[in-house]
């Protein structure tokens, strides 16, 4: 009860004072809460899900997720959404192997190859949404079917024979700081780095303003059709280097190792408070969002729950979650 | 004297799905080694009618402003109960039939009720009971398997009078009494009145929420015919996530070059046929012409990327540039 009250204020509050939605939102509160609320249940499965092994393990997992939702939060605050996540992934990892195959330069230029792969099918996607005026949902569709095809042709319909490179290893798997993953820090710095874009540039600014109404955006004098590409382009860059991580982690690169990752990323995201609509959200909420869906899908195969299960027990928890803090208002 | 002009404006993106369509089957069975013959025809249809379901399906929501992701999950699912329930004796493939049927009917209402009564948006909602109703049909068929009464299969997949292919008899006949009549009625109209304004809807005591509740739940039922006919085709069920995901896919973008609109109030699931059947032929057109298989998908995503892109030819008409922004 108190808490329904506590977050109205907070609602009240958050109007004027833009800079504590982020730490007051209900929805993220919400999300924390189930997190919690998870790992106390896992505990009462098996002791070691409250050990620091344990959570420091699935913080790894979680982070590879948490590169690629960034990049989907930034499409979705735009009020757009990215569906070539897929084959983004796919073909960063992919292409960032293949590079690997070219000698010193290549082993070099692997992973920043990689990323501009996802680079150039966000700049397709963020041609056709901005320029061309097509629905993000259509013209991503089709650049990932593109991106397949020719990930496809490249790989001769085989699983490619490349294999990641040290540095991709070291990232996903390494350790710089004892006992702390790579890629956890990695996660951490791009984090980092989109919450400065988004609260203190003028830049996330523009994408809070087009998500909430483009045409006013415009009028203010905003380009707002660059800005959408460049969302989309560091989407896509964002969903390439989390492939690249995930090659490293696995040390080569898959055909389908992007498909596990789209709707968990538009999941995460959502459940994390930041409206489908655009406009709303904070980054605070996609982590928790991350941290949450990674911890239902861990407690769940731990407790060897069959992929049946898993996916029912996902798919009702998700619903559940959103009727209790994502519904629209009402009153129209 | 100008309702031609009215009939045209209106029906503009079926008639374009029609003409695409009619030009790559041209181009398909010209080119096709054994031409023009009734094999031929069957074949392709069999293939289409599969996906025109599902773009069916998907053209209801989609005309509500809605969009079910799920629809791919349902057709999955159906399918694979399908493998357990239609078989035996004629009254036996009867009830399995109805539970089928039933089945994508509930699915429907369920994502109708999630969305309208719980107010959820339609992508995230459709997404998570597309993750439930895949995680029933791994419990059905953990592995590919099962059976169907193959005299009903062999009936509705075949030839009638040996030239008109079963399947697209069948495809008429749910047209004419799942979509034509809730097209007509006043629920079909408020669906799209609520696709095209839900606040003028509203506003004006259209039911919207029956109209769109009706809309999601024929869809998980024209899903659910997909999935009866896949088992038709095949004899077997099988919980395939990436066919499930591609169906849902493909339906979004047979629906698109049929001149749906995905914002919703316009288009019919005529041309959402019609533009399944041209995906689906363009996708063959690659084997005519003797490709490597291996260029099959780049092809047909570039065909996709193409066809999209058309959309954009609308801002030549732009005259004022805050028309860009829907």
């Amino acid at each position: 009860m108190s808490e329904t009250t506590l977050g109205g204020i907070m609602g009240g509050i958050a109007g004027r004072m833009p800079k504590f939605i982020r730490r007051a939102d209900p929805a993220v509160l919400t999300a924390f809460a189930c997190i919690v609320i998870l790992l106390l249940l896992g505990s009462l499965y098996s002791r070691s899900f409250l050990s620091p092994e344990y959570l420091l393990q699935q913080l790894k997992v979680a982070s590879f997720l948490g590169v690629i939702a960034t990049g989907m939060m930034l499409v979705i605050l735009l009020g757009q959404i990215d569906l070539s996540v897929p084959w983004s992934v796919a073909a960063g990892a992919m292409m960032a192997c293949a590079a690997a195959a070219y000698g010193p330069v290549g082993i070099a230029l692997a992973i920043p190859f990689g990323v501009l792969c996802g680079v150039a099918i966000g700049i397709v996607n963020g041609i056709g949404v901005a320029y061309l005026r097509i629905p993000s949902m259509i013209i991503t569709l089709a650049t990932n079917a593109v991106a397949q095809g020719l990930m496809v042709v490249y790989t001769g319909g085989f699983s490619p024979q490349d294999v990641a490179t040290a540095a991709m290893r070291y990232l996903a798997t390494g350790f710089t700081i004892p006992g702390v993953p790579n890629a956890v820090i990695i996660w951490a710095l791009i984090g980092a780095a989109m919450v400065f874009a988004l609260t203190r540039t003028s830049f996330g600014r523009a994408v809070y303003g087009i998500g909430n109404r483009e045409r006013a955006a415009y009028l203010s004098g905003i380009d707002t059709r660059r800005i959408v590409m460049v969302a989309f382009a560091v989407s896509g860059g964002l969903s390439a280097f989390g492939g690249v991580l995930l090659a490293g982690y696995a040390s080569k690169a898959a055909q389908s190792m992007g498909d596990a990752y789209l709707l968990p990323s538009i999941a995460a995201v959502v459940l994390g408070g930041t409206s489908i609509l655009g406009g709303r959200g904070s980054y605070l909420g996609t982590v928790a969002g991350v941290i949450l869906i990674t911890l239902l899908q861990s407690i769940l195969s731990v407790m060897q729950m069959p992929e049946a299960g898993r996916q029912i027990i996902y798919g009702v928890v998700m619903v559940a979650m959103l009727l209790l803090y994502g519904r629209a208002p009402a009153s129209r | 004297m100008k309702d031609w002009r009215y009939w045209l404006a209106e029906e503009r993106g079926t008639l374009l799905a029609f003409g695409i369509f009619i030009v790559m089957f041209a181009i398909y069975s010209a080119n096709h080694p054994a031409g023009f013959t009734a094999n031929v025809v069957q074949t392709a249809a069999n293939k289409g009618v599969l996906l025109a379901f599902v773009a069916m399906a998907q053209t209801l929501v989609v005309i509500t402003a809605g969009i079910d992701l799920s629809v791919g999950m349902i057709f999955t699912l159906t399918n694979c109960m399908a493998s357990w329930l239609v078989v035996g004796t004629g009254l036996e493939t009867t009830f399995g039939v109805l539970a089928v049927l039933g089945t994508g009917l509930i699915c429907g209402a369920v994502n109708g009720a999630i969305v309208i009564y719980g107010r959820l948006q339609p992508i995230v909602a459709t997404i998570a009971t597309g993750a439930v109703f895949f995680g029933l049909a791994l419990l059905l068929r953990p592995v590919p398997g099962g059976s169907v009464n193959e005299d009903l299969a062999d009936f509705l997949t075949g030839r009638f009078f040996g030239v008109v292919p079963a399947s697209l008899v069948a495809l008429l006949v749910i047209v004419l009494i799942v979509w034509v009549p809730f097209s007509r009625s006043e629920l079909g109209r408020a669906a799209y009145a609520a696709g095209s304004s839900e606040t003028a809807a509203y506003m004006s005591g259209v039911p919207i929420r029956r109209g769109k509740f009706l809309a999601y739940t024929l869809a998980g039922l024209l899903a659910a015919i997909g999935g009866l006919f896949l088992t038709f085709f095949t004899y077997t069920g099988e919980a395939a996530y990436a066919s499930g995901n591609a169906y849902t896919l493909f339906s979004i973008a047979a629906v698109v070059l049929g001149g749906v609109s995905l914002f919703g109030g316009k288009g019919s699931a005529i041309g959402a046929i019609f533009g399944a059947l041209a995906f689906r032929t363009i996708g063959d057109l690659l084997f005519v012409f003797d490709f490597d298989p291996l260029w099959q998908p780049l092809f047909q995503g570039v065909i996709l990327l193409i066809a999209v892109s058309l959309g954009a030819f609308a801002l030549f008409r732009v005259r004022n540039r805050l028309e860009w922004f829907l």
